[in-house]
C-alpha cells in the first residue's frame, strides 16, 4: 500500500493538456483540397480581373505636364524662377465627352513628400488649434519654427511651407468666347481631416489668435487669409491646404484640386477646346521635378489603374495552370502505398 | 590506444562495458564525445553514474532503488529505464520538430517585416522612413504574432506518441539536423525575400496614381501603411496556419484572435478618441475608416495573400507527392488509418540490431546468467529493405539499418 501510494505520488497528471493529447484537427495537404481549390481560386480570380480590368478601360484620364520644360510649351516662360505671378496657358481639346462628375488633379513627379524628416517637420498641437504652441512651436518643426526675427511660424514645418500654390482656371472654348468652367472646392479633403484632425484656434476672429506669429516663408499669405471668402474654408481647414498635409506615401502623386459638377458640366466635359490658365508659382524645376494637371473621372474601384485587373487575370491564369500541373504529377506519382 | 578502443568499439552494434570505476565511465562518454560528432546521452541510477551523466550532452537519472544521486545531476529524470524510449521518441522529436518551426517562422516573419522597409527606401528617398506605422511596429512582435507562435511552439505535433513508436524511423531528421540547418536559413531568407517582394509591389502598383471612389486621397502615407501592414499580417499569419499540423482549440484560438486583435486596435487607434486624447501619438485618425472602406483595398490585399502563400502551398504539395520524407508518408499512413479502420495488429517480428553503438556499464551481479543463457539470441535477424539509407550521418555504417519496433505497451492506443 505505502509502496503503491510512493509510486503515484510523483505522477503527472494524466489530462489531455498535461499529456499532449488535446483534440485538434490534422490537416494534411491532399490532392482533394489543393488542385480543386486552386481551381476555385483561379477562376474566381481571373472573373475578378475581368470586372476589374474592363471598369478601368471605362475610365478616361487626362493628363497634361505643364513644367515649361519643352521650350514650345506656353509654361516655358514661366520656369524662370525669378519670374514671380507668372501665368501661363496650356490648350487641349476633347473629341467625345469626358464623363462627370470629372475631377481635377495637379500632379508632382520626383516630389519626396515621403521622406522622413520632411513628414515629421510639423507640429499636431498647433494645427488642431492649441495656441500654447503658437508661442512655442515643437522642435521638428525646425529650420522652419522660428523666423530670422525668433517669432514663431504658424503653422510650422516644412510639410506647411511646401504648401502648393498654383491656381487652375478652366474655360471651355465657345465659338471664340471663353466660357468659364465651375469649379467645386468643398469636400476635396477627408472628413475626419477636416472636421476632427485640423482645427481652426477658438478665436473670431481668426486673425487674433495669429498675433507674434509669422507666416511660413514660402507663404505668400499667411493662413488665416487662406480663403477670406468662407470663413469655414479659412485656416488651418482651408481644403487645399488639409489636401496638401496629407502627405503622399510616392514621390509621384496627384492631389485633388476640384471638382467639375455643377451647370452645363455636371454630367461632364462636353467635347470641345479648353484653355486652362495656369497661375505658375510653385518651383520644381531645381530638383528635377515635374508639374501636371490630371482630369479623371473615378469608379467603384477608384482611378484608373490598370495593373490590379491585369494582375488578377495573371494570377488567375497561373493557379488555374498550375492545378493542371499539379493534377499531372499527382496522376503520374500517386503516393507511395508502402511504407 | 584510446582511438583504436573507440574504432573497435564502433564497429560493434553493442558494447558491454562491466568491472568499470564511475571515472572510467565518465572516460568512454568522453571519448565518444572527443571523437565522434555526435550527441552522447548518458542513463544511470546510482551515484556511480553520476560522473557520466555530467558528461555525456544529455544526461538521464533513474530515481529510485539506488538513491537521487543520479536524479540530482542529470538533465532528465524518470522512474524505469523504459521511459526513455518515450523521452527520445515522443518528447526529444517533438521539441525538435516545435523548436525548428518555431525558429524558422520566426525569422521569416522579421525578414519579411524588415525586407519591406528595404524596397521603401527606394520611394521615401532613403531616408529611414519605415512603410508602417510606429505602433503596428511595436505591437507587431509583440502582440499581433506572439500568441500564434507561442502555440505553435508548445502544442505542435506531427504525429502522436503511438504512432512515435511504430515508427522510430521519425526520430533519424533530428539527428541530420535536417529541420534547421544552413540551407534551411538560407531557403527561409530567399522565402522572405519573395514574400517582401510580393508585400510591398503589389500595393505600391495597385495604389499607383489611384484615388478613392469618391475621388479622394488614397495613396496618401497613412492609407498606405494601413494597407502594407494589413497585407503583411494577413500573409504572416496565413503562412503560420500552414506550418501549424496540429490545431488545437488554443491554436485556432490564437490566431484568429490575433487578426482580430489588430483590427479592433487599429480602429481604437485610430478613433477620434484617441486623437483628441494624446494628439501627437496617434496622427493616423481617419486612416482605418477612409481606407478600408474601399474595395481596391480589400482586393489588393487579397491579391497579396492569395500571391504570398499560394506558391507555397504548391511547392509543398508537390514535394510531398514526388520526395516524400519519413513524416509524409507516416502522416499518410496516419490519416489512411483513420479513414479505414485499422485491421487487426499482427504482432510483428522481432528484429534486433540497433542502428547505432551502444553501451552498458555493469558493476554488481546484473544479468549475466540471463545473457549467457542464451535466451535473447534465438531469433536470427530478419532482414527487411532499408527504408531510407543515412550514408551522410558520420555514425553511420554502410550496412542496412534496422529498427527495433517495439510491440508492448501498458496503455490502449489513444485516438491514433
Amino acid at each position: 500500500m505505502m509502496k503503491e501510494e510512493l509510486e503515484t505520488t510523483n505522477r503527472p497528471d494524466n489530462t489531455a493538456f498535461t499529456q499532449q493529447r488535446l483534440p485538434a484537427w490534422q490537416p494534411m495537404l491532399s490532392a482533394g483540397i489543393v488542385i480543386p481549390g486552386f481551381v476555385l481560386i483561379g477562376l474566381a480570380f481571373i472573373g475578378i480581373g475581368v470586372g476589374l480590368f474592363i471598369t478601368s478601360q471605362n475610365i478616361t484620364v487626362l493628363e497634361k505636364d505643364y513644367t515649361g520644360v519643352e521650350t514650345t510649351s506656353d509654361c516655358y516662360k514661366c520656369s524662370n524662377p525669378s519670374d514671380k505671378n507668372c501665368t501661363c496657358k496650356l490648350e487641349f481639346s476633347l473629341s467625345n465627352l469626358f464623363e462627370g462628375p470629372v475631377f481635377f488633379y495637379y500632379g508632382l513627379s520626383n516630389y519626396f513628400q515621403s521622406q522622413r524628416s520632411y513628414g515629421a517637420s510639423k507640429d499636431e498641437y498647433q494645427l488642431s488649434g492649441d495656441l500654447d504652441y503658437f508661442k512655442t512651436p515643437v522642435s521638428a518643426c525646425s529650420p522652419y519654427q522660428y523666423d530670422a526675427n525668433q517669432k514663431p511660424i504658424v503653422p510650422c514645418g516644412s510639410l506647411a511651407n511646401s504648401m502648393f500654390n498654383d491656381t487652375f482656371k478652366l474655360y471651355q472654348i465657345v465659338n471664340g468666347t471663353k466660357k468659364l468652367v465651375p469649379f467645386d472646392g468643398k469636400g476635396i479633403a477627408w472628413w475626419t481631416d477636416y472636421n476632427i484632425k485640423y482645427r481652426n484656434p477658438s478665436v473670431t476672429p481668426l486673425k487674433n489668435a495669429f498675433n507674434g506669429t509669422v507666416k511660413p516663408s514660402f507663404w505668400s499669405k499667411p493662413a488665416y487669409e487662406l480663403d477670406t471668402s468662407d470663413p469655414s474654408n479659412n485656416g488651418f481647414v482651408n481644403q487645399d491646404f488639409l489636401v496638401w498635409m496629407r502627405r503622399a506615401a510616392l514621390p509621384d502623386f496627384r492631389k485633388l484640386y476640384r471638382r467639375i459638377t455643377e451647370g452645363d458640366y455636371a454630367s461632364g466635359l462636353p467635347a470641345g477646346n479648353y484653355s486652362l490658365e495656369i497661375a505658375y508659382n510653385y518651383p520644381v524645376l531645381s530638383f528635377g521635378g515635374r508639374k501636371k494637371v490630371v482630369f479623371s473621372n473615378v469608379s467603384w474601384m477608384g482611378g484608373k489603374n490598370q495593373f490590379l485587373g491585369i494582375a488578377y487575370l495573371v494570377v488567375g491564369s497561373l493557379c488555374v495552370v498550375m492545378s493542371m500541373v499539379m493534377l499531372i504529377v499527382y496522376a503520374k506519382f500517386k503516393f507511395p502505398e508502402d511504407d | 590506444m584510446e582511438i583504436e578502443l573507440l574504432r573497435t568499439a564502433c564497429m560493434c552494434q553493442t558494447v558491454i562495458c562491466c568491472r568499470v570505476t564511475p571515472l572510467q565511465k565518465a572516460q568512454v562518454v568522453e571519448l565518444v564525445k572527443k571523437y565522434k560528432q555526435a550527441v552522447t546521452l548518458a542513463i544511470g541510477d546510482g551515484a556511480n553514474d553520476v560522473s557520466m551523466i555530467k558528461a555525456a550532452h544529455i544526461g538521464v537519472g533513474i530515481s529510485g532503488q539506488e538513491g537521487m544521486q543520479a536524479v540530482l545531476s542529470s538533465d532528465y529524470s524518470f522512474a524505469q529505464f523504459r521511459y526513455l524510449q518515450r523521452l527520445l521518441l515522443v518528447h526529444g522529436r517533438w521539441s525538435y520538430l516545435r523548436m525548428c518551426k518555431f525558429l524558422r517562422y520566426f525569422f521569416y516573419k522579421n525578414f519579411t517585416f524588415t525586407f519591406v522597409h528595404f524596397w521603401y527606401g527606394f520611394f521615401c528617398g532613403f531616408s529611414a522612413q519605415t512603410v508602417f506605422d510606429e505602433w503596428f511596429i511595436t505591437l507587431f512582435n509583440l502582440v499581433y504574432t506572439a500568441l500564434p507562435v507561442l502555440s505553435l511552439s508548445l502544442f505542435d505535433q506531427d504525429v502522436n506518441d503511438w504512432w512515435s513508436f511504430q515508427y522510430p524511423q521519425l526520430y533519424t531528421p533530428g539527428q541530420l539536423n535536417q529541420y534547421f540547418s544552413k540551407r534551411a536559413f538560407v531557403y527561409t531568407v530567399l522565402h522572405s525575400g519573395y514574400s517582401s517582394l510580393v508585400l510591398f509591389f503589389i500595393p505600391w502598383a495597385a495604389m499607383y496614381d489611384t484615388v478613392r471612389d469618391d475621388g479622394k486621397e488614397i495613396v496618401d502615407y497613412q492609407s498606405f501603411a494601413l494597407l502594407a501592414q494589413t497585407c503583411l499580417l494577413i500573409a504572416v499569419s496565413i503562412q503560420l496556419g500552414l506550418d501549424t499540423h496540429y490545431w488545437t482549440a488554443m491554436n485556432q484560438f490564437f490566431l484568429w484572435g490575433s487578426l482580430s486583435v489588430y483590427f479592433a486596435v487599429i480602429f481604437t487607434m485610430y478613433s477620434n478618441g484617441m486623437f483628441l486624447t494624446l494628439t501627437s501619438s496617434f496622427p493616423f485618425i481617419g486612416t482605418a475608416r477612409n481606407s478600408l472602406n474601399q474595395p481596391n483595398v480589400w482586393l489588393t490585399m487579397l491579391l497579396t495573400s492569395v500571391l504570398c502563400v499560394l506558391p507555397v502551398v504548391a511547392y509543398r504539395f508537390l514535394r510531398i507527392l514526388l520526395w516524400p520524407t519519413i513524416n509524409d508518408k507516416v502522416r499518410y499512413k496516419v490519416r489512411q488509418d483513420k479513414v479505414l479502420p485499422p485491421t487487426p495488429r499482427r504482432v510483428q517480428a522481432r528484429r534486433t540490431s540497433t542502428r547505432r553503438s551502444g553501451y552498458a556499464f555493469s558493476h554488481a551481479q546484473g544479468y549475466g546468467d540471463l545473457v549467457t543463457s542464451g535466451k535473447f539470441l534465438r531469433r536470427t535477424p530478419k532482414s527487411r529493405p532499408a527504408l531510407f539509407s543515412q550514408t551522410d550521418s558520420p555514425l553511420a555504417q554502410t550496412q542496412p539499418q534496422f529498427y527495433r519496433t517495439i510491440s508492448e505497451r501498458e496503455e490502449p492506443p489513444l485516438s491514433p
